[in-house]
């Protein structure tokens, strides 16, 4: 162990005295952690990680960014990362979000991956400010056993280190973990470590050196839904005749530990408090005030199990799917709902129209592998662009509906790994001239013209050959 | 064309005057006429569709029932694959391990219509999914059975007749009992198609025309292509040739018509791969051709008999010409019967010409429901009123007897005793019942006008004439008619007018309790009065579709083949095309047959899963114990080794604990009943009591050896079963 962190010194020293070279104002090496207190939340199948990080400019020059870093196996599981400061004493205190943007060095050691956080104003020699970052992750639960049986309840693996991963050198530190019970199976200890109820605590730990990592594994019972949407679609179809219709089409899995063997009806319906814990059977969307016109439905049909709440804050929709879903089983429907246009659509200053409208899943406390995003604007609608609060792959294409000879351009956004969190308004900018919205009546009506003309013009010719009478 | 008389030589109405309503309202008398009849003809139109939506109101857009989902299944393999590859179709998906050649085993009518229909909604850019297309099929062609009911009634009779025959059987319960939305089956077109071809083909003897006739000839082709029961066509209409030969009715149009009709129809009738050379090898086929060979024979005698001036000469020739006919026709049959050129009726078609022949010899088609013979409160629930008319317009048709009557009395005498062999064959007596009913109708309610129209009109003429006369012309007018005749005419036209009323509403009832159920989902009425919607085999299916292997073999009674390929999308071993009686006795046997045997032979098939449907928790009593007789007995006709007695106690079917010790542990029983024993399903009964049948299981205590339970739906209907892998040898 010596050794190795020993020659960990060392390389560290050639590293950073690399950095010093290549980034002379950024990331001074002289930056120092005063105090580092990371709380994380195991309780769902979303890990969230609320990281308070102290620290003090112990360089000689200004300081105008702050390095976190994440070990690879969390880097690939990243959500979100959002990073603020706070300002203002006790009780005015607000908290100002700061930018956050991955960083470029990529001399980290062992892949770790470097996200760095702009300061409001640079950090002055001898300074101290205090940094809240919040991140989630997900995916990052692994069941243990990886199948289950009916009546068993699901256990998980979590795996972090003890000691934040960061660049700097840590004065001091303190993690504490919660799970969802306190039914821990086990745990690593890395002294000093306890155990309150459904809390546990590692450290504090003294002045350790950068990337120091010591991996802990904890071995809990979770039996949180592990509801993973695989993909959704979410169609937002605009009619300037006054309505907003969506559609979102689910493609729902149950991600936890997979189900084995037997599932028995009859213990699932009258041993409910043993038999199934771990699968679930309802799930929460909460859909925008003034929603009407809700279905649920598949491809094979209407689905009945479903309750609407409305009232005038929000509208909640209840579903249940077909069957209950246990590890590793599937389910895929749609919801469609209609909203009026009034609320979602506005005009901007230079006159042209902007849709704002709620990214992400509204399926509650879920996470998306796979979001796409369509917004199909009225046929005749030009220039769309589309302004999101975080990177999404962007294009364009066609959609074909009632009436239509030109086709409804449509903006489609992507993004990978969406959580609760992305629920955010974005807004796609387009032009539209109110004209085009007469043209689909009027093909209907100069359709029924054609018709009546055609029949006056049957009734009023003479079509046979020769004269009969 | 009233209209052209009207808008010609009118000059141009004065600017200041208001819209001259009053001269649009003051058509001719055949103008208002024509006017009526068409209103009366759209209304009776949309009254065709909208009747059939019940069940879309009441439950959802779905596909019903068995045979639909078939049909839903291959008309969305033509709409996205394109109609080479569906003609050329081989699908794995059913009859594992043998497959089916679907272009070659299907009537393509229907499929190819609504991905017609469907392809021209999408040019005139209706976005609208192909379910719905199908789902509204069967109302869209029965509206427009109403138009070819008007216009058959039309050339029958008159006019009258044909509007009151569109509206009778736009709501004939015993039509919308296979054309509700959602019966996506072919009798939804096939009826069109057959009153269709009908008609031109009347139409053709009438006129003599061959356009009529090529017309029918092509209306033929659609029924070929829509429906088996082309074969009634092709029977019928030589059988009512003959008639008309038999009754000197003869004639050159007959002539034109039934040749024409027959020769073109027989060529395009070929052109379906699953008829193909039946049609001219077939027994059910013969009788057409052999009336067409006799019609040449007839015009070969009009012809000789024109030639010849000499009677003598002539009734010789005749003796001659026809036993040398007769003796030609019935040795190239019987040279053909006896060489296998011919192929034999098949059971299908005796068991139309003997009611009691599928109950002995093809259990596979007696197990069937709607292939019982019918009740007579069936005849009435599916007729009503129109069963008493009935009889009433063979009357009228036999006072005013014309090629056309011939052929409506005996459409519907043919058609008549058809429906009361088979249940389903209720749908093709329907349209000559309501056709015959409204020649009844529309002529006494013409008589009875007539009566009290003649009698006002009379009346008016005297009192303004008032002279002397008076009595006389009172005495004439009394010597005329009967006593109260007038009134008479008035109560009866009363009556009338309230048994049309009340058919109506018996139509509506009807539609809306009995026919109206998509029987995919059921609907129950809960304790406290609400809607209690049973939907469990959807919540199966889709279980299916989700969690199972995409290369899954089901095994489940034939009855949900169908369903099972098209909402889970999972091969199945048998389905409802019971094309293979063997591999259907082999499910059978499976079934009937104790655990580990019915584990070889499930080895044998590579079963995966096994579904059975269960009724016992919630009452539901069309489930698979209900139907496990008809298991036995079909696979007992196969294999020996199950016999019936062995299931029976004294000749009584029984699930307690009287029941047969090899019922109480054949595959079917344990796995309706696993673990039923343990539920409690009413207060105040016991554990494991079987709410369909109403009894307690007999066996409560069932182990699984080889199978386990995979998944149960909510109310227990279905049950799934996994086939567990064979043991390891040591």
């Amino acid at each position: 162990m010596g050794r190795t962190s020993a020659a960990m010194a060392v390389f560290l020293f050639l590293l950073l005295s690399l950095f010093s070279i290549f980034q002379l104002v950024s990331s001074s090496p002289e930056i120092r952690v005063l105090s580092a207190e990371r709380r994380i939340d195991v309780t769902a199948p979303i890990t969230r990680v609320f990281l308070t990080l102290k620290v003090e400019n112990a360089g000689t020059s200004e300081v105008s960014e702050v390095l976190v870093a994440f070990p690879p196996t969390e880097a690939e599981h990243l959500a979100i990362l959002k990073a603020s400061v706070a300002e203002g004493k006790r009780k005015k205190k607000t908290y100002v979000p700061l930018s956050v943007n991955p960083s470029g060095s990529p001399d980290a050691p062992n892949d770790a991956q470097l996200y760095s956080v702009s300061l409001r104003s640079p950090l002055k020699s001898g300074e101290a400010t205090t940094v809240e970052v919040l991140y989630v992750l997900t995916h990052l639960l692994e069941p243990f056993p990886a199948e289950i049986s009916q009546s068993e309840p699901q256990l998980v693996y979590y795996r972090d280190s003890a000691t934040l991963l960061s660049p700097y050198q840590i004065v001091e530190q303190i993690t504490s973990i919660k799970t969802p019970s306190n039914k821990v199976e086990s745990f690593t200890r890395v002294d000093p470590t306890s155990r309150v109820g459904s809390e546990l605590r590692y450290g504090p730990y003294h002045d350790h050196g950068p990337y120091s990592y010591s991996p802990v594994i904890v071995h809990f019972e979770n039996n949180n839904p592990f509801a993973v949407v695989e993909e959704l679609v979410r169609e937002i179809e605009i009619s300037h005749w006054g309505s907003l219709q969506i559609r979102d089409h689910y493609k729902l899995k149950h991600a936890g530990a997979r189900h084995k063997g037997v599932f028995s009806r009859l213990e699932y319906q009258f041993k409910q408090s043993v038999s199934g814990v771990a699968s679930f059977r309802h799930l929460l969307i909460k859909l925008p005030p003034r929603v009407h016109s809700v279905y649920y439905r598949d491809e094979i049909g209407n689905i009945s199990s479903s309750h609407l709440h409305i009232d005038s804050q929000k509208s909640e929709l209840e579903i249940e799917p077909r069957y209950p879903l246990f590890g590793g089983w599937k389910a895929t429907f749609t919801i469609g709902y209609g909203l009026p246009l009034q609320d979602f659509l506005f005009e901007s200053h230079d006159g042209r129209r902007y849709l704002n409208f709620s990214f992400g899943c509204p399926l509650i406390e879920t996470m998306v592998d796979d979001l796409t995003v369509k917004v199909i604007l009225p046929e005749g609608s030009r220039n769309p662009t589309a302004a999101v609060p975080f990177p999404v792959d962007q294009h364009l294409e066609m959609t074909y509906s009632y009436l239509d000879v030109v086709g409804r351009t449509t903006v489609v956004l992507q993004k990978r790994n969406v959580v609760p969190e992305h629920n955010i308004p974005f807004q796609v900018y387009y032009d539209f001239n109110p004209i085009f919205m007469f043209a689909e009546p009027l093909m209907l009506i100069s359709a029924v013209f054609l018709f009546f003309v055609a029949c006056i013009a049957y009734v009023h010719v003479d079509l046979s050959i020769g004269k009969s009478s | 064309m009233g209209a052209k008389a009207e808008n010609g030589p009118k000059p141009p109405p004065p600017l200041s005057s208001p819209p001259p309503f009053k001269a649009l309202v003051k058509l001719k008398t055949k103008q208002q006429e024509l006017l009526i009849r068409a209103a009366a003809l759209a209304l009776i139109y949309v009254l065709a569709f909208a009747i059939r939506l019940f069940s879309v109101l009441r439950y959802e857009s779905m596909i019903h029932e068995f045979d639909p989902y078939f049909n839903y299944r291959t008309t969305l393999f033509l709409t996205r694959n394109g109609f080479y590859e569906f003609w050329n179709w081989f699908d794995s998906e059913s009859w594992y391990p043998l497959g089916r050649i679907i272009g070659g085993t299907l009537y393509p009518g229907l499929m190819v219509t609504a991905a017609l229909i469907y392809r021209a909604l999408r040019f005139l850019t209706f976005a609208i999914h192909i379910r719905e297309v199908c789902v509204l099929t069967a109302p869209f062609f029965a509206s427009n059975t109403t138009l070819v009911a008007y216009f058959f009634g039309k050339e029958i009779w008159d006019a009258g007749a044909g509007l009151v025959a569109a509206a009778l059987i736009a709501i004939c319960p015993g039509y919308i009992s296979r054309s509700v939305a959602g019966s996506y089956d072919n009798e939804g077109v096939a009826i069109f198609a057959l009153l269709f071809t009908f008609y031109l083909f009347v139409k053709a003897v009438n006129t003599g025309s061959l356009a009529w006739s090529l017309a029918s000839a092509f209306g033929y082709f659609y029924m070929v292509s829509a429906w088996g029961g082309y074969v009634f066509i092709i029977n019928l209409i030589p059988l009512y040739v003959l008639v008309l030969l038999v009754t000197g009715r003869y004639s050159m149009r007959l002539y034109v018509a039934y040749n024409c009709m027959y020769v073109l129809g027989m060529l395009l009738a070929m052109q379906i791969r699953f008829v193909g050379f039946q049609h001219v090898q077939s027994g059910e086929h013969m009788a057409a051709m052999g009336v067409f060979f006799l019609m040449q024979v007839f015009y070969f005698l009009y012809w000789v008999k024109d030639m010849l001036n000499d009677t003598k000469l002539f009734q010789s020739f005749l003796q001659i010409t026809l036993t040398c006919a007769i003796g030609v026709g019935t040795l190239a049959l019987g040279i053909g019967m006896a060489s296998g050129y011919i192929s034999p009726w098949t059971g299908r078609f005796y068991s139309l010409l003997d009611p009691t022949y599928a109950k002995d010899h093809i259990p596979i088609i007696a197990s069937v429901s709607e292939h019982q013979p019918t009740a007579w409160s069936s005849f009435m629930f599916d007729f009503h009123i129109l069963l008493i008319l009935f009889p009433a317009g063979l009357y009228f048709c036999f006072k005013r007897l014309s090629d056309a009557t011939i052929f409506i009395v005996m459409y519907g005498l043919t058609s008549m005793y058809f429906a009361s062999v088979m249940v389903r064959l209720i749908l093709v007596a329907a349209p000559a019942v309501c056709l015959i009913s409204a020649i009844a109708i529309s002529a006494t309610i013409k008589n009875l006008t007539t009566l009290i129209r003649k009698k006002s009109k009379a009346a008016l003429t005297v009192s303004s004439k008032a002279t002397s006369n008076l009595k006389a012309s009172a005495k004439a007018l009394l010597d005329q008619s009967l006593p109260f005749q007038e009134n008479g005419a008035i109560a009866l036209l009363v009556g009338a007018f309230y048994l049309l009323s009340r058919y109506a509403i018996h139509c509506t009832w009807v539609t809306s309790e009995a026919y109206s159920s998509p029987s995919i989902v059921l609907a129950a009425r809960g304790a406290h009065g609400g809607r209690v919607i049973f939907d469990d085999y959807r919540e199966a299916y889709y279980w299916l579709r989700q969690n199972t292997p995409p290369d899954a073999k089901v095994m489940s009674w034939w009855d949900y083949g169908y369903q099972i390929t098209a909402m889970g999308n999972r091969t199945v071993i048998v389905d409802n095309n019971t094309w293979n009686n063997t591999h259907i006795a082999t499910v059978g046997r499976a079934m009937s047959s104790y655990e580990h045997e019915a584990y070889e032979i499930m080895q044998s098939l590579d079963v995966d899963y096994v579904l059975v449907v269960f009724g016992g928790l919630t009452g539901y009593s069309s489930d698979d114990i209900n139907k496990f007789l008809w298991m036995v007995r079909i696979g007992g006709g196969v294999f020996p080794v199950i016999k019936e007695p062995d299931y029976l106690v004294n000749g009584e079917y029984r699930v307690d604990k009287g029941a047969a010790p090899k019922m109480l542990n054949c595959l079917m029983y344990k796995l309706s009943y696993y673990r039923f024993g343990e539920v409690t399903t009413e207060y105040g009964k016991p554990a494991g009591y079987d709410r369909a049948r109403g009894v307690e299981i007999g066996n409560k205590d069932i182990k699984l050896e080889y199978l386990e339970e995979a998944f149960t739906t909510s109310n227990w209907i279905i049950r799934i079963y996994k086939v567990k892998p064979p043991k390891n040898r040591w």
